[in-house]
């Protein structure tokens, strides 16, 4: 059992160097990316216009400001693009040298998603300072409470989006177009998550229908924790927190089943 | 003239045969396009919730803006539709070294390369545009004058050689940096900021709009043309703009294929 685990650990710690080793190969790449991620600067030109005479719904321009910054670090921190890794290797064939490896494809691709985290970070801070500098953000929340659940949230983000970006890949096991889910799905989250508009703003109707999505836990959950939208109540904070460990659990089930029916029928083409 | 009717017509005859080359698969086309139709809400949502706490943004009118996201619409549809796929073909061809066969053929390489791939689907933009900017004009209870129309063509036009100029750039910056691929990203990315009025932005911001990355001339300037409130001056700045645009690109390509050492050497 000892034996194992040891194994495991060392398993763990070797694909996560080649993972981080792969994501610092292709920095100009990686750097395109990061710099292609803009849409939320262009928010805050929009919201920052919108409440330049009074507050809109409780944010004024200061606050806006903060929200699509922290926007744009949490989904840096906290996005997964391995859907469309997934995608192409099952098309063109090469899960099968991922198959053969002795380490479960799964986790290979868990440890591609996490290890760029850091370098993507690294990459935005520039663009985040100078958004900083040019617009005069609001401080973050001094909230305990809620500075308390952040880490926990933020986690739970980059899991969720992880496993998400894996269900989403998997489609192509059984359609041939599977990329356009990716699509759908990006597509949907840019209007559901707070990515575009915080979803405070909503109408509140709207909002039920939001917070029984998973993308709102994938990205708006963590930035309102920082910029303090929970802060008068701390329960509901913590309440969400729970439901995004529910999603969390629901969808990681979901891909196993899906993995593993999928990867049987890959096979069985003699991939 | 011959020269540039002879470019005209291989332009002609490139896109209608990357066009059926598109169109071979038919079920990704319609996905695609339904794809490419709901994608327009995110323009729309930021703007339904804006105005829905607000009258007016900063001097843009509801009408304003809606027409803006149309124009956006149309520019991105031909931008991502017949502009940047053709292009980001060259970054392939430099990188397999196919490109030298394209440069032995005996015409222009600048115009045998630019419609070279059509994706069809991203043109579907053009048309949900056009209707958003329809409804604009209803809503305004505006019916623009031929000065105008023509005020907003000529601004559409000189929007869509700017966007073409810039892609180019990209292309030729590839001749240096093969692994910019995705460059065609960046200058989507950039694009975004146009789907808003100008006036939405300040200072430094607006100028670099302007006349750095004229996004302001792309959809800002048609719209308003339209609208009838744009002011007269800006239709031949936008015009004068697409030309140094145009030739300015034109001359860095040339001189980056001068310098292209192909895969062969």
């Amino acid at each position: 059992m000892r034996r194992a685990l040891a194994r495991a650990a060392h398993v763990a710690l070797a694909v996560l160097r080649v993972g981080l080793a792969e994501s610092f190969a292709y920095r100009a790449e990686l750097l395109l990316w990061v710099l292609a991620t803009t849409m939320p600067l262009v928010m805050i030109a929009l919201f920052d216009a919108a409440a330049r005479d009074a507050p809109l719904g409780g944010y004024d321009r200061a606050r806006f400001a903060t929200y699509f910054l922290v926007t744009l670090v949490v989904r840096h921190a906290t996005s997964s693009w391995v859907a469309w890794q997934l995608g192409r290797d099952i098309r063109q064939g090469t899960l099968s040298l991922r198959l053969l490896r002795p380490v479960h494809p799964l986790l290979a691709y868990v440890a591609e998603s996490v290890t760029s985290v850091p370098l993507r970070l690294v990459v935005a801070a520039p663009v985040v300072l100078l958004g900083a500098w040019l617009t005069d953000p609001a401080p973050l929340t001094s909230d305990p409470r809620a500075l308390a659940l952040v880490p926990l949230a933020l986690a739970q983000s980059l899991a969720l989006s992880v496993v998400i970006a894996l269900l989403v890949g998997s489609t192509s096991f059984f359609w041939e177009s599977g990329v356009k889910a990716m699509d759908v799905v990006l597509l949907v989250f840019m209007l559901t998550s707070g990515y575009l508009v915080p979803l405070e703003l909503f109408p509140a109707p709207a909002r039920q229908v939001l917070d029984a999505l998973p993308f709102r836990y994938q990205l708006a959950l963590p930035v309102e924790l920082l910029v303090g939208v929970h802060d008068a109540d701390p329960a509901h904070a913590a309440a969400l927190c729970g439901r995004q460990t529910l999603f969390l659990s629901g969808l990681g089930g979901a891909l196993v089943v899906v993995w593993r029916r999928g990867v049987r029928r890959f096979e069985a083409y003699g991939g | 003239m011959t020269r540039v009717a002879r470019a005209l017509r291989i332009v002609a005859v490139q896109a209608r045969a990357s066009l059926l080359v598109a169109l071979q698969y038919r079920a990704d086309f319609a996905l695609d396009a339904v794809l490419e139709i709901a994608s327009t809400a995110t323009a729309l949502v930021p703007l339904w919730i804006v105005f829905g706490h607000r009258p007016g943004l900063s001097g843009a009118t509801p009408e304003l803006a809606l027409a803006v996201a149309g124009t956006f619409a149309v520019v991105q549809g031909l931008a991502e539709g017949a502009i940047t796929p053709s292009l980001a073909s060259v970054v392939e061809h430099v990188r397999s070294g196919t490109l030298d066969f394209v440069l032995l053929r005996p015409a222009d390489a600048q115009v045998l390369l630019s419609a070279s791939r059509v994706q069809p689907f991203r043109l579907v933009n053009v048309l949900t545009g056009s209707v958003l900017v329809g409804v604009a004009l209803h809503r305004a209870g505006h019916a623009p004058t031929l000065g105008e129309a023509l005020a907003a063509a000529s601004c559409l036009l000189a929007g869509i050689v700017i966007v073409y100029a810039i892609t180019l750039f990209a292309v030729t910056a590839s001749f240096f940096a093969v692994r910019v691929d995705n460059l065609a990203y960046l200058v989507g990315a950039v694009l975004d900021a146009g789907r808003w009025p100008s006036r939405v932005f300040r200072g430094a911001v607006r100028f670099a709009f302007t006349f750095v990355f004229p996004l302001a001339v792309m959809t800002s300037f048609p719209a308003e043309a339209l609208l009838g409130s744009l002011a007269p001056a800006s239709v031949p700045v936008a015009v004068a703009l697409a030309a140094t645009f145009a030739v300015a690109s034109r001359l860095a390509f040339v001189g980056a294929l001068r310098r292209y050492a192909s895969a062969s050497s």
